[in-house]
């Protein structure tokens, strides 16, 4: 790839202002590297463009067809003049919002995407609050694919922008969902209409993560929590050690949910085990809340000062008589470095044994 | 591992060989890497017992006979050397070791090996082939090849071949070793480990000691420790009378259970810091409630080595408390002065005691800094591939291995070779994922493969309850036949309590590493 066209680079100008980038470069990603933003909804940045939603629109002067062509596909020229904005962008884009909401449930009141649906944000910003349309077929409301056990969804909330589609294949290799019938009747649907379930679909949820609108959504979400209600804190997946990165979603001091983020080794995507498996267990109504001592067999709850002064206690006892080699600790190698760090120092500096492992090995 | 996730799965690597790992089950998004190399045109050479999905995509699929990895890898090495398609330059100028290895994969024909891992000689003439005249090929390996009594020799012999071929130390090459719990690679090099202080400086290494001791400002213990899979031995014999128990659970994801067990209730004292009652925690004599990784700052060091921030997301104030602060109060009593440091100040403590750690701290990574250790220094990102130009020892030495049969094969009474693993929706003992509704419905009992032949031949549907008995135990599960093992095999995967395979596996140990064989037992079936 790094031939001279990556090398050479053109001049242009979007919406006055000069900008210069190698050549091959979308108007898109110009515009992004300037700081211009351009709404989209079927581009995804890992792909080659769709190309099919056509929101990203923008104005080239003097271009062929008035100029308008989306700008997630087409590359920059030298000394083109381009305009994210103008009169016609605006009405383009208006029209496109318009098709959409004619074949859309509007419940945004409900939905679970309120508020992190980008056809909600874009037909707010360029005011367009219903459709025009009155007449034509809609796709029957409500009917939906609730095969899988962690999210929906939701034919009537789709605008077949085929990012879903895009994600199952090209990035997760699963080909599970695919693009079926013509015209009206095209729709997003799993091959040979197979249920979202095991085998061929892993419940990964990047399809849903991919997803701008309320097509798919997960359960969690509906019914716990919408985006704006939330605070995110980036970890690390606690399940293997890929070490993928996500964002726990936080709600009243509960974790609602885990959104991918694009991490060194994930790139956006979580299998399963991040994106569905990774909180619930800390809110489950089993975990351990006081230290227990054993009596007579059975556990008694204790206060943090008997547990803690009973170990020390026998511990020291056990040092005395028979050494401090008579002691051992496994740490655990699925807590923190600090943790594993200062779990070893406690075993060889305060007890005074090397007789400390982990299930590496196991 | 020796090169990065990204760097051995990129565009340009021409084939990519996976010695009994099932990445798509146990680290899925590696999974999908894979996938998406394999539909760009690279070639995939699986080596495995069982008929993984990712078969289905491989140029060339060795099933082996589970327990035969080093008797394969000597014989890729004896095609390799036969058709002249090593790499000489890189053996005399980076290696030694080389003429003994030469000897020792001499016996190693293939027609020896085909017989010895039930597998075609042509196929593995290939694959010896494939690999060796790529430009670029990583071998990846999972607990498949370490989770053996041999399991150290499987991996000598892996490295042994990579070396031969001149495929380490550089781009999408090198022996990739993907851990299993997230936090492994982590815990081992924090120095929780019986013969190691963090960042493995020895504790048998004089300076080693005096420099931990004058850190630490108390004199320590210069005897090497007792590891995890000899406790039960230690603890039989009288010698450990205490253990604290750091949020594992043995009693579920050590083999041989009844063993554990034993060793357990014949403490004199026992300490399990847990999130749950976990069926280690119900014998112990306290129980210290700590918290999850939700809880807490911190960094996990995941396959690559590459240290990624923890963050506490959420605080629960119903009693527990954060693990470290438990250590901290357990030092203070027992008269150690230990101040009471947060995530990031242990972090710098570990930065000045373990070199490869001296440039990572929390402010680089908190500004979004991705870092690999060795990290020698603040400008340092860290080496993302190893032994470039040089191994980390100088000279890359050849291990020479020989094929051992497994500690316990079949026999009459035991006819059938059992083999262990991991599934998708779940996690080791599944604290977590059992505790995720969805999950635990998806898959939540435990289930054994079986051949179909050997089914039929047994009067066994798909399906059908069946007991499963080896020389330790006898557990009962459900029978799921197929063609995914070979005849005269058996797999069971290792997260459920009921059926829980770690009954009837055996504890076996390997002679350098003290893995518990964990693969490979021998069993007998009958229907429930
Ligand atoms: S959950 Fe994953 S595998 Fe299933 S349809 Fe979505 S992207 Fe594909
Ligand atoms: S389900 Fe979502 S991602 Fe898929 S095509 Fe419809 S709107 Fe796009
Ligand atoms: S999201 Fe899946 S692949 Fe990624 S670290 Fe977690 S368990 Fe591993
Ligand atoms: S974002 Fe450009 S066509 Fe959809």
């Amino acid at each position: 790839m790094v031939t001279d066209s990556a090398i050479k680079t053109v001049t242009l100008t979007i919406d006055n202002k000069s900008c210069t980038v190698p050549k091959g470069t979308t108007i898109l990603k110009a515009a992004q590297s300037i700081g211009i933003d351009i709404p989209t909804l079927c581009y995804m940045k890992e792909l080659v463009p769709d190309g099919s939603c056509r929101i990203c629109v923008v104005e080239i002067e003097g271009g062929r067809k008035g100029g308008l062509v989306p700008s997630c596909a087409e590359h920059c020229a030298e000394g083109m003049v381009v305009y994210t904005r103008s009169q016609r962008v605006v009405e383009a884009r208006k029209f496109i919002l318009d098709l959409l909401l004619s074949d859309h449930t509007l419940e945004c009141f409900s939905c679970a995407r309120n508020g992190s649906c980008k056809l909600q944000e874009y037909c707010l910003e360029y005011g367009v609050e219903r459709t025009s349309f009155r007449i034509g077929k809609r796709t029957p409301f409500g009917k939906g694919d609730t095969s899988n056990r962690f999210f929906e969804f939701r034919p009537d909330k789709c605008i077949m922008c085929r990012r879903c589609a895009h994600v199952c294949e090209k990035l997760q290799g699963r080909d599970v969902l695919s693009i079926a019938g013509r015209g009206f009747d095209t729709h997003i649907s799993t091959c040979y209409d197979i249920a979202r379930t095991d085998p061929t679909c892993e419940s990964c949820g990047n399809c849903v993560s991919a997803c701008p609108t309320g097509a798919l959504s997960s359960y969690d979400q509906k019914r716990n929590y919408r985006s704006y209600e939330v605070t995110s804190t980036q970890t690390t997946c606690p399940h293997c050690a890929v070490g993928c990165q996500f964002n726990l979603l936080t709600k009243n001091g509960k974790i609602v949910g885990a959104d991918p983020v694009d991490g060194p080794t994930n790139k956006g995507l979580l299998c399963v085990k991040g994106k569905y498996g990774s909180y619930k267990f800390v809110h489950s109504g089993d975990r351990l809340t006081t230290p227990l001592i054993k009596k007579d067999g059975k556990f008694e709850p204790a206060t943090w000062e008997e547990a803690l002064g009973l170990i020390v206690n026998k511990l020291t006892q056990i040092k005395k008589k028979e050494g401090a080699d008579a002691i051992a600790g496994f740490s655990c190698s699925r807590s923190t470095n600090e943790d594993n760090y200062m779990f070893q120092k406690m075993m060889r500096a305060a007890i005074g044994t090397n007789n400390v492992d982990n299930c590496a090995r196991v | 591992m020796t090169n990065p996730f990204d760097d051995i799965t990129a565009p340009d690597v021409d084939v990519i060989m996976l010695v009994g790992s099932n990445p798509e089950e146990a680290h899925p998004v590696l999974g999908t890497k894979i996938r998406r190399a394999v539909r760009e045109g690279c070639k995939l050479i699986v080596v495995d017992p069982r008929k993984i999905d990712l078969a289905k995509n491989a140029e060339i699929h060795l099933q082996l006979k589970p327990g035969t990895n080093v008797a394969f890898a000597n014989g890729m090495m004896h095609i390799i050397l036969e058709e002249g398609l090593e790499d000489a330059e890189f053996i005399k100028s980076r290696t030694e070791g080389f003429e003994e290895l030469r000897e020792i994969v001499k016996d190693y024909t293939p027609e020896k090996v085909a017989e010895v891992c039930n597998i075609d000689a042509g196929e593995l003439r290939k694959a010896a082939r494939l690999y060796a005249k790529a430009k670029k090929a990583p071998i990846m390996y999972c607990l498949g090849v370490t989770e053996h009594s041999t399991g150290t020799e499987g991996v000598m012999s892996l490295s042994n071949l990579a070396m031969l071929v001149g495929k380490i130390g550089r781009s999408g090459c090198g022996i990739n070793p993907i851990r299993g719990q997230n936090n492994v690679q982590g815990a081992c090099d924090m120095g929780c480990l019986p013969g190691d202080f963090p960042g493995y400086q020895k504790v048998k290494n004089e300076d080693a000691l005096k420099k931990f001791s004058e850190h630490w400002g108390v004199p320590l213990n210069p005897t090497v420790g007792i590891t995890a899979t000899r406790m039960p031995g230690a603890v039989a014999e009288g010698k450990v009378k205490a253990l604290y128990i750091f949020g594992e659970d043995p009693m579920r994801t050590d083999p041989d259970i009844g063993h554990i067990k034993k060793m357990l209730t014949g403490l004199d004292f026992l300490v399990v810091q847990e999130l749950f009652m976990t069926k280690t925690a119900e014998l112990a004599d306290v129980v210290l409630p700590g918290v999850s990784y939700a809880e807490k700052e911190g960094t996990f060091t995941n396959s690559e080595r590459r240290v990624q921030r923890v963050r506490k997301a959420v605080e629960l104030n119903l009693g527990m408390r954060p693990d470290v602060e438990i250590f901290y109060d357990i030092m203070n009593r027992l008269g150690y002065p230990q101040p009471r440091l947060s995530a990031s100040e242990i972090m710098d403590e570990i930065s000045e005691l373990v070199p490869s750690f001296r440039g990572i701290n929390y402010a680089r990574l908190d500004a979004g800094e991705s870092l690999h250790w060795p990290c020698m220094d603040e400008k340092d990102m860290g080496k993302a591939i190893l032994h470039v130009g040089k191994f980390t020892r100088g000279l890359g030495y050849f291990y020479p291995a020989q094929y051992k049969p497994s500690a316990e094969l079949p026999d009459e009474e035991y006819p059938f070779l059992m083999i262990t693993g991991r599934m998708l929706y779940h996690y080791n003992a599944g604290a977590m994922t059992h505790r995720t509704e969805g999950i635990s419905e998806l898959h939540s009992s435990s289930y054994m493969e079986m051949h179909k032949g050997d089914a039929e031949a047994l009067g066994i549907k798909n399906g059908d309850r069946v007991k499963v008995a080896s020389r330790r135990g006898e557990i009962e599960t459900r029978a799921v036949v197929g063609d995914k093992v070979n005849y005269g095999e058996v797999f069971m995967t290792f997260h459920f309590d009921d059926g829980n395979v770690n009954h009837l596996t055996n504890a076996a140990i390997d002679s350098f590493a003290n893995v518990p064989e964990y693969k490979v037992c021998a069993v007998r079936i009958r229907r429930a």
